[in-house]
């Protein structure tokens, strides 16, 4: 922490300045003070105790908790102040806004600098950093959409798509189900439990192992999801089809995976299950598939991405009239743009929840693993 | 096949010795997946075939059947053979400007696709090499990164293609087809974007401690540090995301090309094709997309290869 963590404070008392002296509105003459009053005053306040105490005292609790409340204060009252001014927003609004954006800079420059600590406490901090990034990119996305007034058929803005997707919840659960419960969980299920039996077949015999693995690889890469028309005609346009795109689209980076991860036992431990006089299921439950977890669990990260993506775009090529692919895709048509980023926040959601499902069951499962023990 | 018999020595052998061992095992893979999908298309097709028979009132035999599922215009599941005369006649036998013309298609496709996956590796290194040499960037952006990777971003195709074409189409005053290429291009960007910045923070991070000490001793600059070690070393991180990258950029052009009723690509083949039940169209461009990702990836693993050979890190 050398000149750059000296350098922001210095920027923000200019930025705390020009807040202060510059008129808010671009159409009227008006300032900070005068046009809030006490609250203005608050955050005028917070703002300069909180970048003095970044400049005097570098880093301690005190410092962090001032920073974290004065860019909150500076941010709310910027909000606040928003929708009044839409299109004429003077200089001095975007020196309130950018002064508590340094100030909140210098709180996530003094968070990441502390030592990563086990137990709830450093996992809160792991927490804490990226969701105050998250929040400050959600407060430009509202002002900078808000105040050029850019149109919401280009980007809405965030409380847009909030509202609309709190006062869309039955559409967007019916989408849910019909794709995420029905589709991508059946076509999840029996794409990676299929490609996991394939894989100890093909393990068994070595010339197929030689033979599948490259082809594997190879499919692996290709774009799948252009099966979609060739699956809606054999299937149908309900969640079957969309299912079978799945279960192609999540088959082959289990088998790759589940094949590579059979053989990363090591040949010491192997010749010792011989020694043990185990045989062929003896060796595979207690050796070859306990190491070839961390493998599995790899494909089954990267299928519970490939499944959604799979069932998504395999609803552009038509469906029954639910779905978030569906959803998507007509909602662009008809402009309701605020519409479709609901879904796709669902989306991210569920994408991200099913991910996470599934990591916390390779933590459990697989904690005896190099990479889990540090 | 004698490393059949001992696959305990094959693996002891140097790779020079081991790659034409696996010729054989391949192509009799690919030649079963073959007779497979010939088994199916009879099977897929039989009923079509006796509706066909059972309208004239003949009673087909083994043999008609056969050809009469081989050979018709709109198979549940066309036999390779017309997969493959279609392809043939799509790419050779129109002229290269033709709508008509595979060729056509494909470079529609893939100029978007080249054109994301350039400026997305661009955007992914820089941004992996301000992660990498700021803490707080590393701390606040690296989890959002890392999350992303688990959304289905895909889904944000559409609109990118949409709201992207509008703004330059209507707004910038761009041509059709330029505004076209561009949000199909985005999308590509945004997809190839994240595996190279994940990856290559991995790579720019994997020198051994001890060598960055070395550096240290010489007193060499971040910058000195960054161009003499770190890159070098990231090198084979950066090829293996950038054949991912290269991959599922494809796939995302293919996909920007569904919703805005484009008129020429790939992905708007197998869009009219599935509109209009022309199977072997459907293959065909599947084929055709196919061999196209093969391609892509292959390329960037020859100059994984050479660049690695060169500079004498290839194992």
């Amino acid at each position: 922490m050398s000149s750059r963590g000296h350098l922001q404070p210095w920027i923000a008392f200019l930025g705390l300045f020009a807040a202060v002296a510059l008129p808010l509105d671009a159409a009227k003459a008006e300032r900070l003070l005068p046009r809030e009053g006490t609250a203005g005053w608050v955050v005028i306040l917070a703002l300069a105790i909180a970048a003095y105490a970044a400049v005097k005292a570098q880093r301690s609790a005190l410092t962090a908790i001032l920073l974290a409340f004065a860019s909150c204060a500076g941010a709310w009252a910027a909000l606040d102040m928003l929708p009044g001014l839409a299109g004429h927003t003077g200089t001095g609004f975007w020196a309130l806004l950018l002064t508590s954006w340094l100030l909140a800079w210098a709180l996530v420059a003094q968070l990441s600098a502390i030592k990563p600590r086990a137990g709830p406490a450093g996992f809160g901090l792991k927490l804490l950093v990226p969701l105050l990034f998250g929040a400050w990119l959600l407060i430009f996305w509202q002002v900078i959409v808000v105040a050029f007034q850019v149109p919401s058929v280009l980007i809405p803005p965030p409380s847009a798509i909030w509202a609309k997707l709190v006062s869309s919840i039955p559409i967007l659960a019916a989408d849910f189900r019909q794709t995420f419960l029905k589709a991508v969980i059946a076509g999840y299920v029996i794409g990676c439990g299929s490609g996991f039996l394939v894989a100890i077949l093909v393990d068994r015999v070595p010339f197929l192992q030689r033979g599948l693995l490259p082809v594997g690889n190879l499919v692996s890469a290709l774009p799948i999801i252009g099966i979609a028309p060739i699956m809606v005609m054999w299937f149908g346009f309900d969640w079957p089809s969309k299912a079978a795109v799945v279960v192609v689209a999540t088959f082959f980076p289990m088998l790759v995976n589940t094949v590579t991860g059979l053989a990363a036992s090591q040949p010491m431990q192997r010749d010792l299950m011989r020694t043990y006089a185990a045989n062929y299921w003896q060796s595979l439950f207690k050796l070859r598939l306990p190491e070839a977890l961390p493998f599995i669990f790899n494909a089954l990260k990267i299928n519970s991405t490939l499944a959604l993506i799979a069932a998504i775009v395999a609803e552009f090529f038509g469906t029954p009239i639910v779905g978030m692919g569906f959803r998507i895709s007509t909602e662009v048509g008809r402009m309701n743009i605020d519409m479709v980023w609901a879904e796709i926040a669902v989306a991210a959601l569920a994408g991200s929840v099913f991910y996470g499902v599934i990591a916390l069951i390779e933590r459990a499962s697989t904690f005896w693993h190099p990479s889990f023990r540090t | 096949m004698t490393t059949l018999t001992a696959p305990g020595l094959a693996a002891a052998r140097p790779r020079s010795l081991e790659k034409p061992g696996q010729l054989f095992p391949v192509t009799v893979v690919v030649i079963a997946i073959i007779a497979i999908w010939y088994v199916g298309a009879f099977f897929l097709n039989a009923q079509l075939a006796r509706d066909v028979f059972a309208r004239q009132k003949v009673e087909p035999s083994i043999s008609q059947m056969i050809g009469a599922t081989y050979s018709m215009d709109r198979p549940l599941l066309p036999a390779p053979h017309q997969v493959a005369a279609e392809l043939w006649k799509s790419t050779t036998g129109y002229p290269i400007n033709s709508k008509r013309s595979l060729v056509y298609h494909g470079w529609v496709t893939l100029s978007a696709t080249l054109a994301g996956f350039v400026i997305g590796t661009l955007l992914g290194l820089l941004l992996a090499v301000g992660i990498v040499h700021v803490a707080s960037l590393d701390k606040s952006l690296m989890p959002w990164v890392v999350a992303s990777q688990t959304i289905p971003i895909v889904a944000i195709a559409p609109m990118i293609v949409v709201v992207g074409y509008n703004l330059m189409n209507g707004q910038l005053g761009l041509s059709t087809d330029t505004s076209r290429f561009l949000a199909k291009a985005m999308i590509s960007t945004y997809l190839s974007f994240f595996p190279v910045t994940v990856g290559m923070v991995k790579g720019l991070r994997s020198p051994d401690p001890m060598h960055l000490d070395l550096m240290r001793t010489y007193s060499a600059t971040g910058w000195q540090a960054f161009w003499k070690l770190r890159f070098p070393t990231s090198l084979p991180y950066l090829f293996t995301s950038m054949q991912i990258a290269v991959a599922i950029s494809l796939v995302g052009a293919i996909v920007g090309e569904l919703p805005t009723g484009a008129a020429a690509g790939l992905g708007a083949r197998l869009l009219a094709g599935s509109y209009y039940g022309q199977t072997v169209q459907i293959w065909a461009a599947l084929l055709a997309a196919s061999i196209l990702a093969a391609v892509l990836v292959a390329i960037v693993g020859l100059a994984n290869r050479i660049v690695l050979k060169r500079m004498g890190m290839a194992r």
